[in-house]
């Protein structure tokens, strides 16, 4: 779950970090009377989302009295910002950041994330600050240092002062160094972060560490946990994605128009692998998993025919935990309440497939049966080939 | 012989008295696997449906001489269910359980180096030994003991990969699911090695998926050691980026963890390459020929 940058920086300010003075505002108005609260009258406005290049798209802007930044505000609140990131659908607006501008002197990078094949915390830094990190590993990846605290202790003094000496600290911003790292690397614990990027951590004129602007994912595993960080676990999902989930489906909306039901999220990924090997694409991800009752099955069945894009449903099962007879009697009930209005490709195996092939033959539908996954991949492939023509 | 489980394990289950824990706790039992209690917090003393109940682990130990578990425990206690089970002196710990923060298994990770028990998983289907014990929820009767070892980090490719060397009578020895988290126990690269050194494993398939780096890390190891067949499958060249394809572990971070590039380090490792998970049995088979 992502958390946006206001969100993040109360998380940090929290713990004792030194962030800018800011406050969110969700409509123009507020923006006079937050200011007062923050002691503040010039400053900038940030537009809150989920994407990088903020800057140049627009979505930050300069204000040099209140006046001014209930205009800005205004402008921003309800904007669709398309960055380089978003894609050209962009992000909708629907709150400002209000913080003091920083004079600032020099950018860093310092992130904060899981190295999966050490199974450690790292810690990524670079000199070079203000621009992505990809951006970074591509041209001058001699500027990126890596290092990793040992677990359960945190930074030590020696990794620290490695750190410090790869950024160019003096020994006053060194000390300050030691401070964020440690409560960085607290933080990422305690807050079950995956991802805790500051970018940049600046200097400002006056010589001191900045935490400017943050990027923090929280693990969706350790939700049940993390209750007060003020995210949006359904923030980036789209309608169809937050109905499934409630019935215990994962489901990703892509642009094909293959509609996908399989279990388990491995199979699911191979079943669209072998769609476009075949010349067509997926239009969705979709894993009914282990323990689906028939209602979830018969819900799984009815959010991929309301993709406007389906013209073909191709139904993959590999019975083990979940029993085929299941799945069968989900999508017979689900084709009996709204109608099947595009071909339907089914195979399964595995557990009670007798029973499930039964219980489909059974059922009088126009069902496409196929003996394994090549078979229905081909079968599913050739009736959107056929529609075309 | 065969790798991890044999007729010698005995088995426990933790979360034996939930639904799904004392479900495949028969399921293993009706395969032949010799289970011989489990562990329910304050249940010690009880029997469901014949298997003795312990409180804790130890305790199901020192009673029944168990060596390896499978755990059904709720991901807020599960890791803590791991390390108990670490502590009693469980050889073999199967965690089946989906969901578990990663900080967690962090946690268990670093706990277990000092430690002697083998992890598999968390969020795994288990471990399977043709035709003699199985741990895990993977459905038993596909399975026909041969020679072909595999290893995957998805459940239902297993089964894929299992259902497909049966049907073409290569059968296996010992199939493992490695589990789909960022943070788990054993990983391809274990599994590929005990595969290579078991003398009745003749064929090895891996099966990965986006994310990571386990397959390419396992590539490395196949590429200077493994001299028998190996086939490979990688799920989610489809996926769009940044998107976390169902499992904690399946998602494409910036450049890294594409399907192409495991697929690329596993060609130059020498790996057959199965283009679709419809031909990873017949690659198999026509690997095992040349």
């Amino acid at each position: 779950m992502k958390l946006h940058e206001y969100q993040g920086k109360a998380l940090l300010r929290k713990a004792g970090l030194p962030v800018p003075r800011g406050e969110v505002i969700f409509t123009a108005g507020e923006a006079s009377k937050t200011l007062q609260t923050l002691g503040l009258e010039k400053g900038v406005a940030k537009a809150q989302a989920f994407t990088g290049g903020r800057g140049k798209a627009g979505g930050i802007k300069l204000f040099n009295n209140a006046t001014e930044a209930e205009q800005v505000s205004s402008k921003l609140i309800g904007m669709t910002l398309v960055t380089h990131q978003t894609g050209p659908s962009g992000v909708k607006i629907e709150a400002v950041l209000l913080e003091e501008q920083s004079k600032i002197t020099r950018e860093l990078y310092f992130a904060v994330t899981l190295d999966r094949a050490k199974a450690n915390i790292v810690f990524i830094l670079s000199p070079d600050g203000g621009m992505d990190i990809e951006e970074i590993a591509d041209k001058t990846p001699e500027k990126i240092l890596k290092l990793y605290p040992e677990w359960g202790k945190g930074p030590d003094d020696a990794l620290l002062k490695q750190a410090a000496s790869f950024l160019g600290l003096n020994a006053g911003q060194a000390t300050q160094f030691g401070d964020v790292a440690r409560k960085l690397y607290d933080l990422y614990v305690s807050k079950d972060c995956s991802l805790l990027e500051i970018n940049p951590l600046a200097v400002n004129d006056a010589g001191n560490l900045i935490l400017l602007d943050c990027k923090v994912t929280i693990d969706e595993n350790a939700l049940f946990r993390q209750t007060d960080t003020g995210g949006d676990p359904d923030a980036e999902k789209d309608p169809g994605e937050i109905e499934a989930a409630k019935y215990g489906l994962s489901y990703i909306k892509l642009d094909g128009n293959i509609g996908c039901m399989v279990n388990g999220a491995g199979l699911a990924m191979a079943t669209m692998d072998i769609i476009a090997h075949y010349g067509a694409q997926p239009a969705n991800f979709l894993d009914v998993g282990g323990s689906a009752t028939e209602e979830a099955v018969t819900k799984a069945f009815e959010i991929i025919s309301s993709d406007k894009n389906v013209k073909t449903i191709l139904v993959n099962i590999f019975g083990g935990i979940m029993h085929c007879d299941i799945i069968a009697r989900g999508i017979i009930n689900a084709v009996k309440n709204t109608g099947l209005k595009v071909p339907l490709v089914v195979r399964l195996e595995g557990t009670h497939v007798e029973e499930g092939k039964a219980l489909v033959n059974a059922s009088g539908l126009d069902i496409i049966s196929a003996d394994d996954l090549e078979d229905a991949a081909r079968k599913a492939a050739k009736t959107v080939e056929t529609a075309k023509v | 012989m065969a790798i991890l489980i044999d007729a010698n394990t005995r088995l426990i289950t933790q979360g034996i008295t939930g639904k799904a824990g004392l479900f495949h706790s028969q399921k293993c039992r009706d395969y032949g696997t010799n289970v011989v209690g489990g562990v329910t917090p304050k249940k010690g003393g009880t029997t469901v449906d014949g298997f003795p109940v312990f409180n804790s682990v130890a305790e199901a130990r020192k009673e029944t001489g168990a060596n390896a578990t499978m755990i059904f425990v709720p991901a807020p206690y599960a890791a803590n269910a791991i390390l108990e089970a670490a502590d009693a002196g469980i050889e073999l710990i199967v965690a089946i359980t989906e969901g578990i923060p990663v900080v967690d298994m962090l946690k268990v990770h670093h706990a277990l180096k000092s430690k002697s028990s083998i992890l598999i998983g968390p969020n795994c289907p288990g471990v399977t030994t043709a035709g003699v014990c199985k741990i895990g929820i993977a459905p038993g009767p596909i399975h026909k003991p041969g020679k072909i070892g595999i290893v995957s980090r998805s459940g239902t490719l297993t089964y894929e990969a299992v259902h497909q060397t049966s049907q073409l009578g290569l059968g296996q020895t010992t199939a493992v699911g490695i589990g789909g988290d960022p943070v788990h126990g054993l990983s391809h690269v274990d599994v590929i090695r005990m595969l290579n050194d078991d003398p009745e494993t003749e064929g090895i398939v891996l099966i990965g998926e986006i994310g990571g780096s386990d397959e390419e890390i396992a590539a490395a190891y196949i590429k200077e050691h493994v001299k028998k067949p190996v086939v490979g499958f990688i799920a989610g060249a489809s996926a769009p980026k940044g998107k976390r394809m169902g499992h904690a572990g399946a998602i494409v971070d910036g450049n890294a963890g594409t399907a192409q590039s495991k697929k690329d380090a596993l060609r130059a490792a020498g790996v057959t390459v199965a283009e679709t998970a419809a031909e990873i049995g017949r690659k198999m088979a026509e690997a095992m020929k040349r």
